[in-house]
C-alpha cells in the first residue's frame, strides 16, 4: 500500500449496554485492525464504563462483550486512552477498570499496560494529533 | 477536498441523516469529491426502499438515491448492521434464506472494511450522529 499510515482514533462516548454503539464500535476496531494503521481508542464520558471490571449481563439477556477488550492487544491495538475527569465524575478510579495489557515484541515480549490515563487537556492534544476520528 | 461521510443514525428519528445529506449536497455543489457515504448503526435504515413518509414530508431515502444517481455516489450500508436491522439486497436474501429484499436504489451492502478504507483514502471523514 502506497498510502501513508494514518492515525486512527476510535472515540467511545457511551456506556457498554443500553445502546448498541459500544459493541458496534468494537466491531469496527476489530475489522480496522487488519488495515495496519496507527490505532488508538479513547474512552470519555459514560464510555469509561466499557472498561469496567466485573461486568455481569446475565440477567439482561445481553451478550457480555467486555472480554473482547482484553483481546485488543493481540490485534496490535495497544493504546487505550481513558480520561481521568470522566472516571472521577463517576466515582471511579483506574483500579475499577479491567487490567488491559499487550506484549511488546520489540522488548522481549514484555507485558505492558494498554490503558493510558490522561487528563481532559491531554486527551484534547491526543485528539488534535489524529488523522481520522471515528466517534461512537 | 476528498470527503468521506459516515451516517450513524436512522432517518426521521434523528437530524444526523438530514445534516449528512445537506452537507453532502453542499460539498458536491461546491465542487468537492465525496468518495463514499457509509451507513452504520441505525443509519442503515436510510437504505430501505420500504420507507413511505407522508406526502408533505421529505423522502429521505429517495433523496439519497437521487443524489447518488446525479453524482455517481458510492453509498454503502454496513452488512453486519444491516443484517441486525433487516436491510436486505439480492445476495443477502439468498444467503440468509429471506423471501424479500428492500435495498433502495443507489445503495449497496458491504463490510466494515469499506468504512476503514474510507478513512484511509479520504482527506476528511465526516461523522454524522448523536
Amino acid at each position: 500500500m502506497s498510502e501513508k499510515i494514518k492515525k486512527f482514533m476510535y472515540l467511545n462516548r457511551r456506556a457498554p449496554y443500553g445502546t448498541i454503539y459500544a459493541w458496534e464500535s468494537l466491531e469496527v476496531v476489530l475489522i480496522g485492525a487488519a488495515f495496519d494503521q496507527d490505532v488508538s481508542l479513547a474512552f470519555i464520558g459514560d464510555g469509561v464504563y466499557q472498561l469496567l471490571e466485573g461486568q455481569d449481563t446475565s440477567e439482561s439477556d445481553m451478550k457480555n462483550f467486555s472480554t473482547t477488550y482484553k483481546a485488543l492487544g493481540d490485534y496490535d491495538v495497544t493504546k487505550l486512552y481513558v480520561e481521568k475527569e470522566s472516571l472521577e465524575e463517576r466515582g471511579l478510579t483506574l483500579d475499577d477498570l479491567m487490567p488491559l495489557t499487550w506484549e511488546d515484541e520489540d522488548d522481549d515480549w514484555a507485558e505492558k499496560d494498554s490503558i493510558r490515563l490522561v487528563s481532559r487537556a491531554e486527551l484534547a492534544d491526543v485528539l488534535d494529533d489524529q488523522d481520522v476520528i471515528y466517534s461512537f | 477536498m476528498k470527503f468521506a461521510i459516515q451516517v450513524n443514525e436512522g432517518p426521521y428519528q434523528h437530524q444526523a441523516t438530514d445534516s449528512a445529506y445537506h452537507f453532502a449536497k453542499a460539498a458536491l455543489d461546491a465542487g468537492h469529491e465525496i468518495m463514499r457515504v457509509f451507513f452504520y448503526h441505525d443509519g442503515v435504515n436510510n437504505g430501505t426502499n420500504l420507507t413511505t413518509p407522508p406526502q408533505d414530508d421529505r423522502n429521505i431515502v429517495n433523496r439519497w438515491s437521487e443524489l447518488a444517481k446525479e453524482h455517481d455516489l458510492d453509498m454503502v450500508v454496513c452488512v453486519a448492521a444491516a443484517q441486525r436491522r433487516g436491510i436486505v439486497d439480492e445476495g443477502e436474501m439468498q444467503r440468509n434464506g429471506k423471501d424479500a429484499q428492500n435495498i433502495a436504489d443507489g445503495f449497496r451492502i458491504s463490510g466494515l472494511g469499506q468504512l476503514i478504507e474510507a478513512g484511509i483514502q479520504s482527506e476528511r471523514l465526516m461523522v454524522f450522529g448523536d
